[in-house]
């Protein structure tokens, strides 16, 4: 009963994944078919890896995704040019085949009745991996220490950078700034605030120049590139006079959220 | 049983797929795990099956092999994110050359 609940969600979230255009989202579906798995886990008597699943995958896995996202995906949007032709047909096809292939094959085994772990979880599930983890497999187990110290040495060789030129300080960005005035003209001042001129004070809504055009620079060049800068509506101020026009209407126009 | 090894076949193929076609190395990576993931799934319906941990036990060891390799893999991702500000699989092709 469990499985054909969880089963239809779990592939609908995983076609998902292949589908969204932000990183985030495709994250958030990964996590609700890990989780999901975690459930199976525990259905297929496996209470060890339920555990696991949730702390490891769940837990420590996607954080280090959601980690990676927020520092470089913010503009990394998935791009929809293809540079070879035809080449996303050509793997759903692919993709189609493989997994008509394979349904055939597990279509065509006998897999028989499950034996079902009642014997080997006897001293509970823990024991029994133990009992099995540090006999059977213990050269595997002694390797993963090798093979999980090589990958923190190798993460941190990777994410470490060696500083190559002195940094800037103040009095060096200051003559930056003087010098990009002098040879290019560039705003000498500091940037305009976002939202002063705008109905909303709020971060994400541009500032409005004299003219009404919506002054770029004045908002994050983080926020601009993950799309989410709310603009004031341009038929704003027919909109405020209506509301105030009529007095049936007028206690809303104390609340300028309203209409949003 | 023939449900579960099913289902572990059909999110296989999703992940398959989604390495095939996505652009976005972090997307890539996540459809690897995806893989990882559905093996594990069929690797633990087999230890039911058989009546013995040894599945359970493959399957610990690969979620142990999926964590490095997700930790080495991001931190690449940001080594390149950082030299040359796109996380997308087809710019960094420069090894073709």
């Amino acid at each position: 009963m469990t499985f054909w609940l969880l089963a239809p969600l779990m592939v609908a979230a995983a076609v998902g994944i292949l589908f969204v255009r932000k990183a985030v989202h495709a994250a958030l579906l990964l996590a609700v078919v890990m989780i999901s798995l975690a459930v199976l886990y525990l259905v297929l008597e496996a209470p060890f890896l339920f555990t696991v699943q949730i702390i490891v995958y769940t837990g420590a896995i996607l954080m280090l995704f959601l980690f990676v996202v927020m520092l470089v995906g913010v503009d990394a949007s998935d791009s929809v040019v293809e540079t070879i032709k035809g080449q996303r047909i050509m793997a759903t096809v692919a993709g189609l085949v493989l997994g008509l292939v394979l349904i055939l094959a597990l279509s065509q085994a006998a897999i028989g009745t499950a034996v079902g772990l009642s014997d080997a979880n006897a001293d509970g599930n823990i024991q029994g991996l133990a009992n099995i983890l540090f006999s059977k497999w213990v050269f595997a187990f002694e390797v993963t220490s090798a093979l999980l110290i090589t990958a923190a040495l190798g993460a941190m060789v990777l994410a470490h950078r060696e500083r190559i030129t002195p940094r800037e300080g103040q009095a060096e960005l200051a003559a930056r700034r003087m010098r990009d005035y002098a040879e290019k003209g560039a705003h000498l001042g500091p940037l305009p605030p976002p939202g002063v001129f705008a109905r909303s004070n709020a971060v994400d809504t541009a500032a409005l120049l004299p003219d009404g055009t919506a002054a770029e620079s004045s908002v994050s060049r983080v926020i601009a590139a993950r799309g989410t800068v709310r603009s004031a509506p341009a038929d704003d101020v027919e909109q405020l006079e209506k509301q105030i026009g009529d007095p049936s209407q007028r206690q809303h126009a104390s609340d300028p959220e309203e209409g949003r | 049983m023939t449900q579960y090894v099913v289902l572990s076949a059909i999110l296989f193929t999703i992940g398959c797929v989604g390495v095939l076609t996505r652009r976005n190395a972090i997307v890539v990576f996540m459809c690897v795990e995806l893989m990882l993931n559905a093996s594990n799934l069929a690797l633990v319906a087999f230890a039911k099956q058989h009546g013995n941990l040894d599945g359970q036990i493959a399957a610990f060891f690969v979620m142990v092999v999926a964590a490095a390799e997700v930790v080495v893999g991001l931190a690449i991702i940001m080594t390149i994110f950082r030299t040359r500000r796109s996380a997308s699989v087809d710019d960094a092709s420069l090894l073709k050359y």
